[in-house]
């Protein structure tokens, strides 16, 4: 059964821009699902495809069972969206904006202005209420646009970076609220330009580049598919790179990268903390003068890189990666298949690309 | 605040079905209101919708007063009460160019988006601006009228036929801005919804018997002016004002013949042709 945003084969053109160029996504029911990409990459127009603002040239999409194509204002009752840009009234104060929103959600009057004033609460609003928009600074712009999103706590919502523009502890807030709504058993689709985010709210993640699925999977997966740990090691003296590049020969599992201005070695391996003291001990005991140590695991940062750059390198490999995912049962399997020679090469890039820092 | 009160809320607000005609009353009601609430916080647009018609009262009855014979007379009085239903007919016409200015500034920020994202009426969106801005309208006419009357505007008819004129005047207005919101929706930036909103309103206005007799215009001009939309209501508002000049000869011309019925089909043609078309857009806006 197709979860609650399922989406086949969108294709959405802009001239000669192909914006999404056969976009599949399938986001169970109570999941949230981080839609992650450079610039450009298409994020926005796949949100725009599925809360029916644009009409896809091929392809089809339901939300919440319907058809987005077909029944689009069935799919309008059943989808909160808040867009990347705050769309507000700026005339309008934060409780008329909310109201307004509630009432065109077909809520009664009084009901409408009950959840307004809910929200404000909710979103640290309460005290600017009832001052125009147009006098609220930009993160608040972004809560109250949140906040509209949310009038009726629909069972799908989309959101186009919604962090973007928070200071920490409201974005610290806004978690919080997305996490309590998917223990509801909201689905939600997020899409963000922090990794963190992803890593800390997505129970799954699509990174989309030039308006293709290049890679899917948990984060975990996607950190898997980049490379296991490795150890990080910066000298002191420029005249021991050699000789240290030696003994991390010795204990990794594959090529030391090594980056002469700064320094810096690096070399995957497995064994953990274990190993990182065994290699400290074997530094010490040649008399190499280390600055800096340390075990480092890949984060979302390393595969979002790795994966987007190869892709900008090599304008084959996009398709490579897609022609696997399509090989795959679904949207769904794991990363586990990509983890073959394509997982090889992207690691070796990665590796280029410290070494040329 | 916890989950369990906003799914309280949303089980209570829980959408409801479509409710066809009531659905898009109430929802062009909302839109109304936000709209009239900008109103209000910006009032200097009323206000500059107030200061040109006017403007164009004082100018062309002082300036132009005296010169412009209508019918068989050179009276500044008779070309005054001849002249006033063309002013108030051009005030309802220019008052369009806003419901497209403020459309497409709905568009650029994004605001069109969020309404085209909520299970609301389709053509919700619109009408709600229209109306607000016919209210808008009405209120100009108003103090014009009061102008107008400052300045020696004579009625002589009864009230009844003077309601009526404003009736059609609002009708004109009310159908011309469902003209200015397709132009909004056809374009990038608000301020290419207000030049092309304006354009097309000056060979309407002028190729037209507001200001002139039409049968003193060269005879192609002549014909347009007499099957104008705008002239017909402009000719319709004179008759039951009772401010056609002593020595008029009403043209040929069908719709000047009769001004009243014409004026009504062709305001009514207007708005749906236009209330379509601009509907259709919307649906397929993309900001
Ligand atoms: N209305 C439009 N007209 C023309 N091109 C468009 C339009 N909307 C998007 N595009 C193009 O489609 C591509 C994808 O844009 P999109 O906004 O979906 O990117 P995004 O992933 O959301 O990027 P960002 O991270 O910057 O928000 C871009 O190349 C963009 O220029
Ligand atoms: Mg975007």
């Amino acid at each position: 059964m197709p979860g609650a945003i399922y989406a086949e084969g969108l294709v959405k053109t802009f001239g000669d821009v192909r914006a999404l160029d056969g976009v599949d996504l399938d986001v169970p029911e109570g999941t949230v699902l981080g839609l992650l990409g450079p610039n450009g990459a298409g994020k926005t127009t796949a949100v725009r495809c599925l809360t029916t603002l644009l009409t896809p040239d091929s392809g089809k999409a339901t939300v919440a069972g319907i058809d987005v194509l077909k029944h689009p204002n069935e799919v309008r009752r059943s989808i909160g969206l808040s867009g990347q840009f705050a769309a507000v009234d700026e005339y309008l104060t934060g409780r008329e904006n909310l109201q307004m929103v509630g009432q065109l959600y077909q809520m009664k009057a009084k009901e409408a202005k009950e959840r307004a004033g809910e929200l404000l609460d909710r979103f640290n609003l309460a005290d600017a209420a009832d001052r125009p928009s147009k006098t609220y600074s930009g993160g608040m712009r972004r809560r109250l646009d949140l906040a509209a999103a949310l009038v009726v706590s629909p069972p799908v919502m989309f959101m186009d970076e919604p962090t973007t523009g928070l200071d920490p502890r409201n974005r610290q807030g806004l978690w919080e609220v997305i996490q309590e709504l998917v223990a509801g058993g909201t689905t939600l689709l997020l899409t963000t330009q922090y990794l963190e985010e992803a890593d800390h709210l997505a129970h799954d993640i699509c990174v989309v580049d030039h308006g293709r699925v290049i890679a899917r999977g948990t984060s975990d997966q996607l950190k898997a598919r980049t490379g296991g740990e490795r150890v990080e090691v910066v000298v002191h003296d420029r005249g021991h790179i050699a000789t240290a590049s030696e003994v991390l020969r010795g204990f990794g599992k594959g090529e030391v990268a090594v980056a002469e201005h700064t320094r810096k070695m690096t070399v995957p391996v497995t064994g953990g903390a274990k190993l990182l003291a065994e290699v400290i001990r074997e530094l010490d005991a040649r008399g190499i003068e280390i600055d800096d140590i340390g075990l480092r695991r890949p984060t979302l940062d390393d595969v979002f890189i790795s994966l987007t750059g190869h892709a900008a390198e090599l304008p084959d490999a996009g398709a490579d990666a897609e022609a696997e995912a399509g090989a795959d049962a679904g949207p769904h399997a794991d990363a586990g298949p990509h983890a073959g020679p394509g997982s090889g090469a992207d690691t070796g890039s990665q590796r280029k690309k410290e070494a040329d820092k | 605040m916890s989950t369990s009160t906003a799914t309280d809320a949303a089980v209570k607000a829980g959408p409801r079905p479509a409710g066809g005609i009531r659905q898009s009353v109430r929802d062009s009601l909302v839109v109304a209101k936000r709209n009239l609430i900008r109103m209000v916080r910006i009032p200097e647009v009323v206000l500059f919708g107030l200061i040109q018609p006017v403007m164009f009262v004082i100018l062309f009855t002082y300036v132009f007063g005296g010169s412009i014979q209508v019918g068989g007379s050179l009276s500044s009085q008779d070309y005054r009460n001849f002249l006033m239903a063309g002013i108030f007919a051009q005030t309802v016409t220019f008052a369009t160019a806003g419901a497209g200015a403020g459309i497409a500034d709905d568009m650029h920020k994004g605001l069109i988006d969020r309404f085209r994202s909520l299970p609301m009426a389709r053509g919700a969106v619109l009408t709600g601006r229209t109306i607000a801005d016919l209210a808008q309208t009405a209120l100009t006419l108003v103090v014009l009228a009061g102008v107008a009357l400052l300045l020696g505007w004579r009625t002589h008819e009864n009230f009844g036929k003077i309601l009526a004129g404003f009736g059609l005047l609002l009708l004109l207005g009310y159908a011309f801005s469902w003209i200015g919101a397709l132009i909004g929706l056809s374009v990038r930036t608000p301020e290419a919804a207000t030049s092309g909103g304006l354009i097309w309103l000056f060979p309407l206005t002028f190729i037209s018997n507001a200001f002139v007799d039409s049968n003193k215009l060269p005879t192609f001009f002549r014909h347009i002016a007499e099957w104008n939309p705008f002239s017909t209501t402009v000719q319709a508002c004179r008759e039951l004002f009772g401010n056609l000049p002593p020595g008029f000869k009403t043209p040929d011309a069908w719709p000047m013949q009769h001004p009243v019925l014409a004026s009504v089909l062709w305001s009514v043609l207007i708005l749906l042709v236009f209330r379509t078309l601009a509907v259709r857009k919307y649906r397929s806006a993309a900001a």
